[in-house]
């Protein structure tokens, strides 16, 4: 869509930045052609995209495990997950464009290390059971703070969440009851699950960003509605959660703390995944450029139905 | 199931099911994120195909994940590795009319196999649509495209003849006729698509039919081998 | 717009018959045909439609937020379209 030259007269910004204050205030919903401050726009656009890049990489630890899966059951519900996760993405990079970004633009980002995606997704997975544990601590972890985003001031972003949310409640009861089968199966599955658990609890955590006093973005996300309760109120929120369904699981939570250091080391690149996540992305839209291409040389040739 | 039947099911389940497995494989590697949708759609309704097949023989699974590999009664074809994507559309092209065609003339009669039929022919239909716009849109995109699916058709072409070999247990197929549609129905594609309908045997020269005998070709050992391995270590295990 | 840049589409889905059309998001594609196709995969995925249109994203043209007040304002002061408006005494049926 086309925008609008606005003018740029300084008593126009001024009433304009107070009507976006107003509807933000009203919890009324921002439409993208609506006039916003820069900040916010530049804020949403870095969130979107994160988000969308963390819904494709997130793809990569779970098809590792597609063509291994060990009941056709469990494969198709896999298949069908990490399918749910390109769409994802593609809903999200879909309302990023909204406010003028192409996904072009945010995909080279992405592939030149210039903009980021969730952490979590540079651990490795290295059992079936990891499958289960990204299911229940990931997406639950995940869910906790995008059910929120469904309120979210953007009206584009907040109607991607709900389709994404609707979606991915069948993510995290399926990681549940895989895990439930492994746990309440043989002494070795059982540890299996165990194990999974263990490793992926602590990172889970982390999946809500460092704490409060830490959180660069946090204040002004608030403020603007993008973002609608703290790290730690929804880390606390998940934490109390889980205990009663590992319980109900037969598995143990570890205990301690976060371990920080080991957040920024991931979040700086130094993750047992992060180059290799990164490479396979850029290497699967390198190889495929010759099919893009082949695609828009058609259409120019054909011509029907292309927009002008 | 007589015992004939159950060799015709376990031949059409096991082409659904070796040839979902290698869609999957195309899981986070697909040229644009639109055709990881697409392509997960596909082997979706494959797999859904394979487990209704599979189930009418025996239990799914172990059918799946217990079989050496001498006990798979599915086409070469669709063994075969991905390749690139030119590659992957190739096999698509002609497994995807095939089944459409096998499928048509199964739904359309009062076998065993006809109500299965009905149903999978509107996912297969969707299939030989997917495989078809891409094979145009490579075949008369650019010079490179144009290349790469040529390559692909003509080095699976050696595969396509086992198709057409009557399968145990399929009956009331004119397998003559299915041949003869097949060949129609690829050349008009690939002529539209400005790509040439290979010319050399469509079998090799001792495996003819073979898969559905159980030889098969080297990739297929490896895929099993990945496919089996974690269900193979846990014994009894309910997953 | 590189040379590999797929146009954007957005997509409307009619989720049964009966119900209008409504936007279910965007989506790239190369041409209308294929934009049809990415449409049913992803926007329909659990049954969610029965039918799909695509419209290239360069045919939308959309109403001003700065001509809002002109635009919408004016139907806001004359209540007098609405049935609430007006008084019926108690007990007269089917009106």
């Amino acid at each position: 869509m086309a925008t609008v030259a606005y003018g740029t007269d300084r008593t126009d910004e001024a009433a304009r930045q107070a009507a976006f204050d107003a509807a933000v205030a009203a919890d009324e919903r921002i439409e993208p052609r609506d006039w916003m401050p820069d900040a916010y726009r530049a804020s949403l656009v870095r969130q979107m995209a994160q988000h969308a890049h963390s819904e494709i990489i997130g793809m990569q630890p779970e098809a590792n495990w597609i063509t291994r899966a060990p009941s056709l059951r469990r494969k198709a519900i896999l298949m069908a997950k990490v399918q749910d996760e390109a769409g994802h993405g593609l809903y999200l990079y879909s309302a990023a464009e909204t406010l003028g970004t192409s996904r072009e633009e945010l995909l080279d980002k992405l592939h030149a290390g210039r903009q980021r995606y969730s952490s979590i997704f540079n651990y490795p997975t290295l059992t079936w059971a990891d499958v289960g544990a990204i299911g229940w601590l990931v997406d639950g972890a995940a869910i906790t703070n995008q059910v929120p985003l469904c309120r979210c001031s953007y009206g584009p972003y907040a109607r991607a969440m709900v389709r994404i949310c609707k979606e991915e409640s069948f993510h995290q009861r399926q990681g549940y009851e895989l895990l439930l089968a492994l746990s309440r199966g043989t002494p070795a599955q059982h540890a299996m699950a165990q194990d999974a658990v263990d490793r992926w609890w602590w990172p889970s955590l982390m999946m809500f960003g460092p704490p409060d006093e830490e959180s660069g973005h946090s204040a002004q996300s608030m403020a603007w509605k993008i973002k609608r309760h703290s790290n730690d109120e929804l880390r606390r929120r998940f934490i109390e959660i889980s205990g009663p369904q590992a319980d109900a699981l037969g598995l143990t939570l570890p205990t301690g703390e976060i371990d920080w250091d080991e957040f920024k080391e991931v979040l700086k690149g130094n993750g047992p995944c992060n180059e290799q996540r990164i490479a396979q992305r850029r290497r699967a839209h390198e190889e495929g450029a010759w099919v893009r291409d082949a695609a828009v040389a058609y259409a120019a040739k054909h011509g029907e139905g292309k927009p002008s | 199931m007589t015992p004939s039947s159950s060799a015709g099911a376990l031949a059409l389940g096991d082409d659904a099911l070796v040839l979902s497995h290698r869609l999957g494989e195309w899981a986070g590697h697909a040229p644009v994120l639109e055709e990881d949708v697409a392509l997960a759609n596909i082997a979706l309704d494959l797999l859904g195909q394979a487990r209704v097949l599979l189930s009418l023989v025996g239990d799914e699974d172990e059918l799946a994940y217990l079989r050496e590999e001498r006990a798979f009664r599915n086409l070469q074809l669709v063994e075969q590795e991905n390749g690139d994507f030119g590659h992957s559309i190739a096999r698509q092209l002609y497994f995807s009319t095939y089944q459409q065609l096998l499928y048509g003339q199964l739904a359309a009669g009062d076998g065993v196999f006809a109500p299965l039929a009905a149903k999978a022919v509107k996912e297969v239909d969707y299939h030989r649509d997917h495989a078809e716009q891409w094979t145009l849109r490579l075949g008369d995109g650019t010079a490179e495209s144009h290349e790469r699916m040529q390559r692909g058709l003509d080095a699976l072409w050696r595969f396509t003849g086992e198709m057409f070999q009557p399968v145990e247990g399929v009956d009331g197929v004119d397998w003559q006729s299915l041949h003869t549609s097949w060949h129609t129905s690829v050349s008009s594609v690939l002529k539209r698509a400005t790509l040439t309908v290979p010319e050399g045997p469509q079998t090799g020269s001792w495996s003819a039919g073979a898969g559905r005998q159980g030889l098969h070709t080297e990739p297929f050992g490896r895929m099993l081998a990945e496919m089996q391995h974690l269900h193979r270590s846990h014994p009894g295990a309910t997953w | 717009m590189t040379a590999t840049d797929w146009p954007l589409w957005e997509v409307f889905v009619r989720s049964r018959r009966g119900l209008s059309h409504t936007h279910a998001g965007s989506l790239h594609a190369p041409d209308a045909e294929m934009a049809l196709r990415n449409a049913r995969d992803l926007y329909t995925r659990r049954s969610e439609g029965v039918s799909i249109w695509v419209v290239p994203s360069t045919a939308v043209t959309a109403s001003s937020p700065d001509e809002k007040d002109s635009f919408f304002e004016p139907a806001g002061d004359k209540p007098y379209r609405h049935p609430t408006f007006y008084e019926i005494p108690e007990g007269v049926q089917h009106l």
